[in-house]
């Protein structure tokens, strides 16, 4: 089943074009890759999927996203939208606040008030994003005092509390350890089975371990989208696509 | 192997001179204040005691104490907050978070600065046209006070604006992200974390207002009032303006007496800016992130 379909996307800011033309499917529980150099557009793409155009007022987005079938562009309700899609961004951001109001902090948000409740969101976040079992003495700590890794697996557990359809991951792993990025990545392939993944990554290594599709961006278009071992078996056509993942310019 | 060099030994000197220099210029500025603060409390020490501080101006202002005049200041700062800050910091609050960057906010934005750059007296006519007689306020505390936030109200927009600005933009995109709208996220992540460095605003500001003589000479501050205001339509003393009065207004006064005065002033707006900076080195050791 297609979560999101992307057709005939085209993205500006302002007078500079950051992506034209994409198009392509998202099906549901897949780990959807997307890489390529930078100044691609792959976190301009991102930012069009969650609507953040409207914060934005130099970006303009045309063509059509569907999110469940429904035109992200006509959603009223641009707020239930994101709360159904979770992103994690390059750096992670812890948020001032505790651990616990930071995972919390989505859920009360959408009007959840019972600490019980919050409770069990909370626990079962951590758990997910394997954080539980190093904070969960310290829940009351600030979240933004913790180390770079698990702030990012922090990051992860307030996504996770959204409850998300989609997870969006736009480099998750630029500011994190060897060790925890593997973590994340055994992390991410459980959560597939439950929720539908974009893994936006400029290691081109990691889209082979992990995404089941994968989509080469280049200049603001979309090369090639084609299931990831494909594009390192040599099938693929693009020699453009064959350079990037062998290295040879990027 | 290290052995200094003609140059390297030239460069020394030269370092040594220019730390002794800089230096000795820093400790110029420290004089004044030490001279201001030396001579309030040689001279103004004396004269201040429980009295001085809690009964009323006799003998034509002569003798007596500045009560009235303490009371004045403080009722005259507390409203003049009272209109500025909420006007200011929510006026900060949409531009810094809400306002588009268009021509529009730029105008905005200069405007404050123009209004921060207006002299005290060309306020103080301001307030008499607006308040004293447009309003039909009178010559009042109101009209005092509303003009002293006026004047004030630039300070509070930019200290809050800077306040909510140190905030990292990343914070609000993730907030946005899960889909906050933009109070939720200025309620539950911008502003408590700008709180501090707002109140350290509103406190300079304070100090500020507590000092200034010519926007309520005209507009609701008295010479002389025998008793103590009812409400804020009636005239107040203020310790600024008796101050003023004392000191070149009044013949026979004694010597002792505007030194006494001014010392309760200076220690006033001094216990202001410290607690600012008690405040600053607060924040800074809770900072966050």
């Amino acid at each position: 089943m297609v979560k999101l379909g992307v057709r005939d996307l085209v993205i500006r800011y302002g007078g500079a074009m950051a992506l034209e033309g994409v198009s392509f499917d998202v099906n549901e529980n897949e780990i959807f890759g997307i890489i390529g150099p930078a100044n691609a557009g792959k976190t301009s793409f991102l930012k069009a999927v969650n609507r953040m155009d409207l914060f934005d007022p130099a970006m303009h987005v045309d063509g059509e996203i569907t999110f469940n079938g429904v035109d992200v562009h006509k959603v009223r309700n641009v707020y239930g939208l994101r709360r159904r899609i979770g992103v994690v961004f390059p750096l992670p951001v812890g948020l001032p606040l505790s651990i616990y109001d930071n995972v919390a902090l989505a859920p009360r948000l959408a009007g959840v008030k019972a600490r019980a409740e919050l409770d069990v969101i909370v626990e079962r976040c951590l758990q997910r994003a394997a954080l539980w079992d190093e904070v969960k003495d310290r829940l009351d700590s600030l979240g933004s005092m913790l180390s770079g890794g698990q702030q990012q697996r922090l990051t992860i557990a307030r996504a996770l509390s959204q409850e998300p359809e989609l997870l969006m991951l736009d480099e998750f792993s630029i500011a994190v350890d060897p060790v925890t990025t593997m973590r994340i990545e055994d992390v991410l392939k459980e959560l597939k089975r439950e929720v539908t993944i974009i893994l936006v990554t400029n290691l081109v290594q990691q889209a082979r371990r992990l995404a089941d599709r994968t989509a080469f961006f280049l200049d603001g278009r979309c090369v090639e989208v084609a299931e990831t071992e494909r594009l390192f078996t040599g099938e693929v056509t693009d020699p453009r696509t064959r350079d990037y993942v062998e290295g040879r310019f990027g | 192997m290290f052995e200094a060099t003609a140059l390297n030994r030239r460069n020394a000197r030269r370092q040594k001179l220019f730390r002794l220099g800089l230096g000795a210029m820093t400790g110029l500025l420290i004089l004044p204040v030490a001279l201001i603060l030396g001579t309030l409390i040689y001279k103004g020490a004396p004269v201040i005691s429980f009295e001085f501080l809690f009964s009323s101006p006799t003998n034509g202002m002569t003798a007596g104490g500045i009560f009235p005049a303490l009371l004045g200041t403080v009722l005259l700062v507390v409203v003049a907050l009272l209109a500025s800050v909420p006007l200011g910091v929510a006026a900060a609050i949409y531009l810094s978070e809400y306002a588009p960057d268009n021509w529009f906010t730029r105008a905005i934005n200069l405007a404050i600065i123009n209004l921060a750059g207006v002299p005290s007296i060309v306020h103080a006519l301001f307030g008499v046209g607006a308040f004293v007689i447009f309003f039909r306020f009178g010559t009042s505390i109101l009209a005092a006070s509303l003009t002293l936030a006026i004047m004030t109200l630039p300070v509070v927009i930019v200290a809050t604006r800077e306040s909510l600005q140190a905030v990292p933009m990343a914070f609000r995109e993730a907030c946005w992200n899960m889909g906050a709208t933009r109070w939720q996220t200025i309620r539950r992540v911008v502003l408590p974390n700008a709180i501090t460095g707002i109140l350290t605003g509103v406190i300079l500001e304070v100090s500020r207002t507590a000092g200034e003589t010519a926007p309520i000479m005209f507009t609701g501050a008295a010479f002389f009032l025998p008793l103590l205001p009812q409400s804020v339509f009636d005239q107040t003393m203020a310790l600024s303006l008796h101050l003023f009065v004392v000191s070149t207004q009044v013949p026979g006064m004694p010597e002792q007496l505007p030194f006494g005065v001014a010392l309760v002033l200076i220690s006033m707006v001094l216990l202001m800016n410290s607690l600012s900076i008690a405040l600053r080195m607060y924040l800074r050791g809770k900072k966050k992130w």
